[in-house]
Order: structure tokens, then C-alpha cells, then sequence
């Protein structure tokens, strides 16, 4: 029960920001809610199932496309994002449904053979998307920092919903049914977990806010080009983050976020041309040092304190 | 006509894909590792052959024997270093940690040689020669016969030679390997250098092919993985049939969607073929 409070309380924090009324800290908490939403989402399929997933990209990417074109076409704000929610996670769905049966490597390539496959139809539907042109959303009429104050709100809204959906997959059958998998995939659906079926809604789970979140921030940076929605960065940061904070843990995710943000703004502000660089030395560092993340590390260490104090106990 | 052209195009082109993909197979293959460092190891030999040839005068032709064993070297110390230290761990953490690698050594090369695209401007091509009608460039020819050369080294190796018994034994049954005396990591470490050292010479080949630039790993690395999907992995005919494949895949595409859509029919193709049968054309089961 505590870890939940745990991370309400910091989004609680978060939702302070505003109060120092700075466009660019408001900048850094949009950001930090974005990332937020991706590494949770990748964690369900990721963290909890254990499969490799390399599709972030493409429902962020999806997801942007789709609430960009909807809001084109003359509708509110809020229901093109959730549209695009939507269309991720019926995506996710039915290449979910295809692609889910495979494991380890043919899995992670598959799933990131989806981004490239929507980058290079969005590239060539030109007529809809704008091709490599890109596409250009309506202005919102809005003072530029009610817009900051705006998507702010509506991130951190959704970096929430991502948080209670987080919550409710790790406390109950879902996350139960997950971590079974993680562990021995063969073995549970022996015992009569459909294995097939809590795949697709983890892989489902891991789209429908990432779709979103796509979509929001379209309206935020109010052009997108298909090789920024697409990028293979959007792909690996969540995965990165969630290393970063600790696969398969509900805080992981976003402690993982907050630290990500931090480091990499200290590295754009002072060294832009090896940013890709020192992105790469974070990770052999984390795959060497920090295994499980922070939090897995911090966790295992009081469980062996707890373990020691009742050992040494008279 | 013109598709005997086109025929003849897409060999050349997938000989010249098999060349990149074959050593990016026998990592994964050996090693169940997916390499994603092989994308730019193939620029890195691009780079080597381009200066040799600008400051040295080195035909790429030649350099494709520097590049090799420089990327050799470079292939066998990063994992020997580093990946040793995490083969059988999960998926998620060999792919994470070579793509950590990756936008390192990326990076690097683009801070060193910057994202311009060069490419070498032979002093006396080979140009191409007119035979029954079809058009042969020369040059690409010679490049596709020395990779064909290449990987027919390379199966000598591996069947010939003491070590290439090593590591066919390494990938049948790490254990038993181990038990007969054979040094797994140092297999290891060789396997992953001869890989680097396919990537490196494949690199120098196509530097008088293709436009160099650090831009163009991961378009390499797409071209490596649909490939060994393709063909089935971990086998030289694999990657040789898998690399034909594309190679034709990308020309006729061209010809009848549109050139812009080659690379999106292969990944369609690639993605059918992974719902289908994951085993690839060749139909040997890998690693999962």
C-alpha cells in the first residue's frame, strides 16, 4: 500500500511547478509527465511480461498521426487525443494478436519493424499525412503561457491515469498473470493462465496511453514530421528509463523518468554534439552497475536488512 | 529486357547485402546476440576504405583486408571487454547494452568524420560494359565477386579449420564445448571479431557503391536484420539466400510500387514472415 502513496505524493510534488510560473520548468514537468507515461506503459509489456518490446515509437508515433489529423479536421482537443488512445491500442491489438507468439529477439525485432513499417507509409501517404513534408496543427488561440500551463495540466493528467493504470495491473490477476509469464511462460499456461490472452492486454495496456501521450504532444510542438514521432530515441528512452528506475516495479518507472530528465538536461544544456554518446555511456554503466534500477536495488538491499535483523535476532 | 536488367541489378545488390548481413548472422547465430553495433562497424570499414584511398592512394578493393582486421581487433576486444559479461542474460539487456555501444561509437564517428555524405571518387573506375544488351557496372561487379569471395573464406573457416569447429561447436551445445576443453569466451570473442571483420570488409566494398556517412548504420543494420530473417539464422547459405532475396525484393518492388518503396515492401515482407514461419527461408530453428 505504500509504494502507491509513494508515487501519487510525487506526482503531487510535480503538480507544484506551476507555482514558480517559469515556462521552461513548466517545459521540464510537461517532459518529465511525457516520459512518465512511455516508461510506465513500456513497463507493463516490458518490466512486468518480460518481452523486449520496441513498439513505443510506433504507437506514440501512431498516436501523434492520428489525434493531429482528427484535430485537422475540426475536432476538440480532447477527443482527438483520446481518439488517438484508441487507435494505438486497437493497433496494439491486432499486431499484438500476430506478432505476440513470438519470443526473445523475433519478438523485438518485429515489434520495432512497426514503427519503421507506419514511418515509411506515413512518409508515403502524402495526401493524409503530409508525407515528408509534415504536418502542421491548427493554432489554439491562448496566451503562450496558459498553452504551457495547458499542456501541462493534461500530461500530468495523463501521466496519472498511467500511474492508477500501473497500480491496478501490479496489485491484481493482471500483474499476478504477467509476472507468471516473466518467469516461465510454458509453465503458467500449464496451470491454466491464458497466457495468449493477458499478453495482448499488457501489449493493449502498453499502447493506449502512449498513443495519447503522442497525440498531446503534437498539439504541444504543433508540427510533427514522421521521422521525429518515429524516431528510434522515442523507442529506447522508456526502455532506458524504466532500466533506470527498475523493470517490473510500480515507482521504477517513474523515478527512472525523473532521473532521465535531469541527466539529460544537464547534458543538452553543456555538451549538445555527444549527447547520443553520453546517452550510450549511461546505459553500459547501467547494464553493469545497476542491474534491477534503483529502486530494485534499493529494494533488494532493505530486504536483506530485514532478512539479517531477523537472523540475528536472540 | 529490362527485366533481365533488373534480374541482374538485384544480384548484385544482394550479393552485396549478403556480404553485410553474414557476419551479423554468426553473432547471432553463435552467440545469440543481435549485434546492433554492425550497422556502424560497416560504416567504420566505409571510413577506413575512404581515407586509405584519399591519403594513401589504397584501392577499396585492397583496403578491404585493412578494414578487416582493424575491425577484427576492434570487434574482439569489445567482447571480450563487455559482452562477454552479459551473453545469456535476457534479450532486453544484450540488445540495450550493443545499442548503448552503438550511440557511442555513432557519436563518435560523427564528431570525428560529421554527418556530410562522402563517397570515393575512383581516379580510373572500371565504368560498366555493355554485354547482349544488359548494362554490368563493373566496379559493383568486382566488389559483389570479393564479397562473394569473402564468405566463401568464411565457410571454409568454419568448416575447415580448428576454430571454425569451435564455433559451430560453441553454437550447437555451449556446455558440452566447454566440457571438450574449448574456451568459450575466447570463441566468443572471435566469433563477434570475425563478425566485425564481415561488417568492416563489407564496409570498404561498398564504399565505392554507396554514399558514407554515420547517417547510414542503421540502414545497414534494417538491411542485416530483414536478411537474416529472411534467409534463417545463423547459416552462411542463409544469409546468401536471405541477401539475394532482398536484393531482389528491393529491385522489382522498385520497378513495379516505386523506388521509394523498397525498403517498406521488404519490411512488410519481413513482418509476414515473422507472423508465418520465423524460421526464414532456409527453415533452420536459431535461438529464441
Amino acid at each position: 500500500m505504500r509504494h502507491p502513496l509513494i508515487g501519487l505524493g510525487f506526482f503531487a510534488l510535480i503538480a507544484f511547478l506551476p507555482v514558480f510560473g517559469d515556462n521552461y520548468i513548466l517545459r521540464l514537468g510537461t517532459m518529465f509527465a511525457m516520459y512518465a507515461v512511455l516508461s510506465q506503459s513500456w513497463n507493463i509489456i516490458g518490466g512486468y511480461a518480460g518481452y523486449p518490446s520496441f513498439a513505443t515509437a510506433a504507437f506514440f508515433g501512431l498516436g501523434a498521426y492520428t489525434g493531429a489529423i482528427l484535430q485537422g479536421l475540426g475536432l476538440a482537443m480532447p477527443l482527438a487525443w483520446a481518439a488517438a488512445g484508441l487507435m494505438a491500442a486497437a493497433f496494439a491489438a491486432a499486431m499484438g494478436a500476430a506478432i505476440l507468439h513470438l519470443k526473445g529477439h523475433y519478438f523485438a525485432i518485429a515489434s520495432l519493424v512497426l514503427a519503421e513499417v507506419l514511418l515509411e507509409i506515413t512518409t508515403s501517404w502524402t495526401s493524409l499525412t503530409g508525407g515528408g513534408m509534415g504536418l502542421n496543427l491548427p493554432i489554439i488561440r491562448m496566451s503562450v503561457a496558459a498553452q504551457a500551463r495547458l499542456f501541462f495540466w493534461s500530461m500530468l493528467v495523463l501521466a496519472v491515469l498511467t500511474f492508477l493504470m500501473s497500480w491496478y495491473v501490479s496489485a491484481g490477476r493482471i500483474g499476478f498473470a504477467l509476472r507468471c509469464i516473466r518467469q516461465n511462460e510454458d509453465a503458467s499456461s500449464m496451470v491454466g493462465i491464458n497466457t495468449t490472452l493477458y499478453k495482448i492486454i499488457a501489449f493493449v495496456l502498453s499502447a493506449l496511453f502512449v498513443g495519447s501521450a503522442g497525440a498531446l504532444y503534437a498539439s504541444w510542438v504543433f508540427y510533427i514530421e514522421p521521422p521525429d514521432v518515429y524516431s528510434v530515441m522515442t523507442t529506447v528512452r522508456p526502455i532506458v528509463m524504466t532500466m533506470l528506475g527498475g523493470p517490473g516495479t510500480l515507482l521504477g518507472p517513474v523515478i527512472g523518468s525523473g532521473i532521465f530528465l535531469v541527466i539529460e538536461e544537464v547534458v543538452w544544456r553543456n555538451f549538445l554534439s555527444i549527447h547520443a554518446a553520453v546517452l550510450g555511456i549511461l546505459i553500459v554503466g547501467l547494464i553493469f552497475y545497476l542491474p534491477n534500477g534503483v529502486v530494485g536495488t534499493a529494494m533488494r538491499k532493505l530486504r536483506k536488512r530485514k532478512a539479517h535483523k531477523v537472523e540475528t535476532r536472540p | 529486357m529490362l527485366y533481365a536488367q533488373i534480374l541482374l541489378n538485384g544480384l548484385v545488390l544482394g550479393g552485396l547485402y549478403a556480404c553485410i548481413s553474414v557476419g551479423f548472422s554468426l553473432v547471432w547465430g553463435v552467440l545469440n546476440v543481435i549485434n546492433v553495433l554492425h550497422g556502424s562497424f560497416v560504416v567504420l570499414g566505409s571510413y577506413i576504405a575512404y581515407f586509405a584511398y584519399v591519403h594513401l592512394g589504397i584501392h577499396p578493393f585492397v583496403s578491404v583486408v585493412i578494414a578487416g582486421a582493424l575491425l577484427f581487433a576492434l570487434g574482439y576486444v569489445v567482447q571480450l571487454g563487455l559482452i562477454n559479461r552479459v551473453v545469456g542474460a535476457p534479450v532486453l539487456t544484450t540488445l540495450v547494452l550493443t545499442f548503448g555501444l552503438d550511440l557511442l561509437l555513432n557519436n563518435g564517428m560523427l564528431l570525428a568524420f560529421s554527418a556530410d555524405y562522402r563517397s570515393v571518387q575512383l581516379a580510373n573506375p572500371l565504368g560498366s560494359k555493355v554485354i547482349a544488351g544488359l548494362v554490368f557496372p563493373l566496379d559493383r561487379l568486382v566488389a559483389m565477386l570479393l564479397a562473394g569471395v569473402l564468405t566463401g573464406l568464411l565457410y571454409l573457416l568454419l568448416v575447415r579449420s580448428k576454430i571454425g569447429h569451435a564455433i559451430v561447436a560453441v553454437r550447437m551445445d555451449r556446455e558440452a564445448a566447454a566440457l571438450m576443453g574449448v574456451d568459450v569466451k575466447t570463441i566468443y570473442a572471435i566469433t563477434f571479431g570475425i563478425g566485425a571483420l564481415m561488417a568492416g570488409a563489407a564496409g570498404s566494398l561498398l564504399s565505392l557503391v554507396f554514399p558514407i556517412s554515420p547517417l547510414a548504420s542503421s540502414e545497414y543494420l534494417s538491411i542485416a536484420f530483414i536478411v537474416c530473417v529472411l534467409g534463417g539464422l545463423g547459416s552462411i547459405a542463409g544469409a546468401i539466400v536471405g541477401g539475394l532475396a532482398l536484393g531482389l525484393i528491393q529491385s522489382f518492388g522498385a520497378l513495379f510500387i516505386g523506388p521509394e518503396h523498397g525498403l517498406t515492401i521488404a519490411f512488410v515482407l519481413l513482418i509476414l514472415l515473422l507472423i508465418f514461419k520465423p524460421t526464414g527461408i532456409m527453415g533452420r530453428r536459431g535461438y529464441e
